[in-house]
């Protein structure tokens, strides 16, 4: 199967000034494939978010290159790539509070899209909206109301009717579930996990709970100061971590399950991630991985394949680690 | 069990708002034991972190309102005044961890002078005994090179080290109960299960109870000894963890477990997350009766009319739901009842 997204030795730094510099992505390399949900994971500062923003041209690459389906993206967006790209690729954002115009209604909010399609009428335009409202669990009547009307919840449900309106192939999710209660978590969870499989949207959803990826990706991508350093399926990844940043992630995701968490061993590791201006030469887990090795601060580890249990070739189990080699 | 230092009982706190009165704790009763963790679990707005505001008087008032309810710290009433023997309750007798450590901190003032004034405020050490001490707590609090951290300021720690701060503040004065306002919800997992590891090896060394508020359930699992579920300022169950988690009595509670993805590898493959429709009711306007009914897939006629009664449903174990009454009939899967306890 072809590939719906290639990102290709992606880099992505911001300059402060001086010859300081963020390392926010460096030389990510990671396919996605058609109707597939990719979950991506790491701790705050990873470089998830810019990964996903530059993904979609919201940031100019620094190197590397993103293809949608064999075509290559360009390395900095113009208006008319904007336009040509948002029908096809789209933005879920994390904070339903931020992301939506307060002084827009919701149906000016759901309908901008449509702006793109000079052909449609306004009524036309208006029983798109009313019919993406009420497949996001709204009434169509809610078109004319604010964003401040509305709970979270709901405020989310908006921001996917947004961003599902064009009927993109391809859309990152970025933390759409971390600014709700768990009981509205679901619900959203719910909803995505509905329309992916009847619209078959391939997605790139990022979050840092682990349970929640599991739960609703195929495949699980975990990164670690601007790198990726697993990727395999979820299942595989989950609960039989093989990087050892992996392992000490998943062993500090607390469970639902007091039985469980008393025969819990403390597994906590010493130290935070490091900043990502002074990137440590080799390994960037190195300084807190409890089995570094000399070698491991010198040269660094590639993503490479590992051999697993199942002879499945989609599911491909990549590390980097040197415990591989 | 040892005997409880805290006991509230029947806590009712309002808010005078212009748009009508805010109900946001409606009868809540609690005790809290020494060396135990109490959990209280809930969503936003369901009056957990009033209920404890209020007992360590942080509620401004007016707006604020305790209109009904005691709360006794070792036989004292603390909400008819927050001073005892002398000394204020706060930080040397209960004192309390936020949820945002960046901006419950001066950042004026360098970590060590911070902690220092709690020192010097309640125990009236001297300025350099009070910071040797702060040097003390912060390395008790596992903060490395603590004398030279004990010197800067806020803007210089992470995120995890400024809870630790916050924490060396915290049991400066050797307070009998720490309240822990979701302490780690602004945290990654890996900084998360540092500091409950800290939290934990903190009330073994000293003994003292820990009250934790928060709405991740994992958390909960690891931490707690006794669990209080609160929905819309009540309680609507409260028993021990494994009470909660195995044999859960309400179905607020069942809907809250069935809404997150448990990791279990062997009854993961079709499990689908059932969410829990529609949101928390308007405290302006409480529903009569069960404040869940609207939300509830088992409610019944009577659920609408009046407020459940509390049901015993074993030691320590009690919900609040009407359908644990003789005439409600069979309860739904996953329940337990009352009379299955014991077996």
């Amino acid at each position: 199967m072809k590939p719906l997204v290639e990102i290709q030795n992606l880099v992505k730094y911001f300059d402060l000034g001086g010859d300081q510099r963020v390392h926010a992505v460096d030389d990510v390399s990671l396919s996605i494939n058609p109707r597939e949900i990719v979950g991506l994971v790491g701790e705050s500062g990873s470089g998830k978010s810019t990964l996903g923003k530059t993904l979609l041209g919201l940031h100019d690459k620094t190197d590397g290159n993103v293809s949608f389906a064999g075509q290559v993206l360009p390395q900095r967006y113009r208006a008319s790539d904007f336009r040509a790209m948002a029908p096809k690729m789209q933005m879920i954002f994390q904070d339903p509070y931020s992301s939506l115009n307060p002084r827009m209604t919701v149906g000016e909010i759901v309908g901008e899209g449509l702006r793109l399609q000079p052909e449609l009428s306004a009524s036309d335009v208006q029983d798109r909206v009313a019919h993406w409202l009420q497949l996001v669990g709204l009434s169509p009547d809610h078109r004319s109301r604010y964003p401040h009307e509305f709970s979270g919840g709901q405020r989310q449900r908006i921001g996917i009717a947004r961003a599902l309106i064009l009927q993109p192939e391809f859309v990152v999710c970025d933390e759409p579930i971390s600014a709700l209660d768990v009981s509205v978590q679901a619900q959203v969870v719910n909803l995505l996990g509905e329309l992916t499989q009847e619209l078959g949207l391939t997605l790139l959803f990022i979050a840092h709970d682990l349970s929640m990826v599991r739960y609703i990706s195929d495949r699980m991508a975990v990164m670690y100061l601007g790198g990726l350093v697993e990727v395999g399926t979820s299942a595989e990844v989950f609960f039989d971590p093989k990087h050892p940043y992996t392992q000490t992630l998943i062993a500090s995701n607390p469970e639902a399950d007091p039985e469980h968490e008393r025969g819990r061993q403390s597994t906590t590791i010493q130290g935070e991630i490091p900043s990502p201006v002074n990137v440590p030469a080799g390994c960037r887990f190195a300084n807190r991985c409890p089995q570094a090795m000399p070698h491991c601060s010198t040269t660094t580890p590639a993503l490479k394949p590992v051999p697993t249990i199942s002879e499945n070739l989609q599911s491909q189990r990549l590390v980097a680690c040197h415990l591989f080699d | 069990m040892s005997e409880p230092i805290l006991q509230v009982a029947n806590l009712h706190v309002d808010f005078q708002t212009y748009g009508g009165v805010v109900q946001a704790v409606r009868g809540v009763s609690f005790d809290v034991c020494a060396g135990q963790t109490l959990a209280i679990v809930g969503e936003s707005g369901c009056g957990k972190s009033v209920t404890v505001q209020s007992l360590m008087g942080l509620i401004p008032m007016p707006p604020g309102r305790i209109h009904q309810g005691s709360a006794h710290l070792r036989g004292h009433d603390i909400l008819a005044s927050k001073i005892i023997d002398g000394q204020d309750i706060r930080g040397s007798q209960i004192s309390m961890i936020f949820q945002d450590p960046m901006t419950s901190l001066n950042p004026t003032m360098n970590i060590g002078s911070q902690i220092a004034e709690t020192l010097e405020v309640h125990k009236g050490y001297s300025k350099s005994d009070a910071f040797a001490r702060a040097i003390e707590l912060l390395d008790m609090s596992k903060i490395p090179e603590a004398a030279k951290r004990a010197k800067q300021y806020p803007f210089e720690f992470s995120g995890g080290m400024l809870q630790r701060a916050m924490i060396a503040m915290a049991i400066a004065c050797e307070p009998a109960i720490l309240v822990a306002d979701e302490p780690t919800t602004a945290l990654d997992v890996t900084i998360q299960a540092q500091i409950l590891d800290l939290l934990g090896d903190l009330q073994q060394e000293t003994g003292m109870a820990i009250i934790l508020i928060t709405h991740d359930l994992g958390v909960v699992a690891r931490m707690a000894d006794e669990v209080m579920v609160m929905y819309a300022g009540e309680v609507v169950e409260r028993g021990g963890v494994d009470d909660i988690f195995y044999r859960s009595g309400h179905p607020y509670t069942q809907g809250l477990r069935l809404a997150m993805p448990t990791n279990n590898q062997d009854t993961e493959a079709n499990q689908t997350l059932v969410a829990i429709d529609g949101s928390p009711p308007d405290l302006f306007n409480p529903p009569r009766g069960c404040a869940y009914h609207p939300r509830c897939p088992y409610a019944m006629q009577v659920c609408a009319e009046q407020a459940p009664p509390t049901r015993t449903l074993g030691a320590d174990h009690q919900a609040q739901c009407w359908l644990h009454h003789e005439m409600a009939g069979a309860l739904p899967d996953g329940l337990v009842s009352a009379s299955k306890v014991g077996q």
